[in-house]
């Protein structure tokens, strides 16, 4: 089962989009940038990597993706939103009007940390991975409110930074950043197993 | 919990890859470019090409725009120091700017060191035209680069030479047997170290954007296919006919700079672009690139 392969598209519209490549290759997963809406056919996964929320959010507006992605989420591919990837997903921006996917039942908080002169890294503890991952927050996001099915994964300070729901998964913090692959694995065993259950169903 | 670690601040720059970050003036321009899908921007008082119509000494910007412009905008502001100007650099820290630019655009305050920038916590983006400069930065705690070019000419020609330049020199480091970086170390004027971990990896440690000189969406698409990691523009969008309309253009013709039918359709119907100057009609004393060594 774990040698099953499975192919994982990175959004790259704009942001840390090699890095994520790189990190889902070496956890075992066939990994691709995608640009364009068609490159969406074929894919298990996706990742929307960190960059700029408003420009992603605006590229993806603007080259059609809101539609393809909710399209891609509804047929329960695993979709993995890292730092503005995380507001991307959100159903609630706090002080904005419009979420851009609005996918994730949940209300985020842009730089919530403050600038970059407060941000950081550090050793956090992640539900389902056994010793803590270095964490790299960078003018990150945070997590303020969690509907009912959103399972809260890790927490930095009490405040919520990592969190999955159903084939959702999201954390305010960049871990394509370091070599420490973990997190990209989990993620890679979510694609698996909807890959599995999709070929069996 | 550590603050202001090289993984956190070389990661900053990560996160503005393949994006565009633009000049802006006022709060009002700030927002503008924030609408057009800047992934930052960059607070003045005077763009390059006012900095080199009005002459004399080029300064950091008074403080007020730069806070103005954090008020109004929710990307990352940077804002410039000049080469040598550590208390510059940390008045501006201070005010809580996201990037410092060490930039030859300013009248460098010291003509043989640059900042010491390790000591930072906020990171700092400096300019390169070849490789040994760009290790020198990077050396002095840089995380990020850019090319030099000829800032406020709207002329390419320098940016394309910049970049070509420190990708060429990397691809013969790499190549070079590792008995002969020593003597490659002191010809270019770099620690041992960091020519070797080139060697090893056969790139930069840091992102390098385009810089100096993009006046068109097709000049950022350009730099973004000769290898740059994202592209700043001075004066080129303010500077044009219709600077929101430019801003989105040149911002699509970034991410997709290997689209052409996509460059041709944004492309359309700009308007004047700013007015070029070709970079043999400026004296040496002129050419900003000379700033910073």
């Amino acid at each position: 089962m774990t040698n099953q392969t499975v192919k994982i598209g990175v959004l790259a519209l704009q942001g840390a989009v090699s890095e994520h490549l790189r990190s889902l290759e070496r956890a075992g997963a066939e990994a691709v940038s995608v640009k364009r809406t068609e490159q969406l056919d074929g894919l298990d996964g996706l990742v929307i990597p960190g960059g700029e929320s408003t420009t992603i959010g605006k590229l993806m507006r603007k080259y059609g993706f809101i539609e393809r992605v909710r399209e891609f989420s509804e047929a329960g591919r695993p979709i993995f939103g890292t730092c503005a990837g995380l507001i991307v997903l959100a159903k609630e921006i706090e002080g904005q009007e419009e979420p851009h996917l609005g996918l994730m039942d949940m209300k985020v908080a842009r730089n919530a940390f403050g600038r970059q002169r407060e941000s950081f890294e550090t050793d956090l503890p992640i539900k389902g991975i056994e010793q803590p991952v270095r964490a790299v927050f960078i003018r990150a996001p945070l997590i303020r409110e969690i509907g009912e099915g959103v399972e809260v994964l890790a927490t930095y300070n009490e405040e919520m930074v990592t969190a999955r729901e159903g084939h959702l998964l999201v954390s305010s913090f960049h871990p394509e950043l370091t070599d420490d692959y973990r997190l990209h694995e989990y993620f890679a065993g979510m694609v698996r197993e909807f890959k599995s259950g999709a070929a069996k169903g | 919990m550590e603050a202001g670690t090289s993984r956190v601040k070389r990661g900053m720059a990560e996160m503005q890859k393949g994006g565009v970050i633009m000049d802006v003036m006022n709060a009002e321009q700030a927002k503008i470019a924030e609408a057009a899908g800047a992934t930052a921007v960059m607070a003045l008082e005077r763009v390059p090409s006012d900095i080199r119509a009005a002459g004399g000494v080029a300064r950091m910007a008074d403080p007020t725009i730069v806070e103005e412009v954090m008020k109004v905008v929710s990307i990352p502001v940077m804002a410039k120091a000049r080469i040598g100007h550590y208390v510059e650099a940390k008045v501006l820290e201070s005010l809580g700017v996201d990037y410092i630019d060490e930039s030859e655009v300013l009248t460098p305050a010291d003509e043989v060191f640059h900042i010491d920038k390790q000591e930072f916590t906020i990171p700092f983006v400096c300019g390169a035209k070849d490789l040994g400069e760009a290790l020198r930065r990077i050396g002095e705690g840089a995380s990020m680069l850019r090319t030099k070019g000829e800032p406020g000419t709207g002329n390419i020609v320098e940016a394309v030479r910049h970049m070509r330049l420190i990708n060429g020199q990397i691809r013969r480091v790499k190549n070079l047997s590792k008995d002969e970086l020593y003597a490659e170390a002191k010809n270019l004027g770099v620690s041992y170290e960091v020519l070797l971990d080139i060697h090893q990896h056969g790139k930069l440690p840091v992102v390098n954007f385009a810089a100096g000189g993009v006046a068109t969406p097709a000049d950022a698409a350009l730099m973004m296919h000769l290898g740059a990691d994202g592209v700043f523009v001075g004066s080129g969008i303010f500077k044009s006919d219709n600077p929101e309309k430019f801003a989105r253009a040149i911002v699509e013709a970034t991410t997709h700079y290997d689209d052409y039918r996509l460059i041709a359709e944004v492309s359309k119907n700009l308007g004047a672009p700013m007015k070029g100057i070709d970079i043999k009609q400026l004296a040496p004393s002129e050419r900003m690139q000379d700033r910073g060594w």
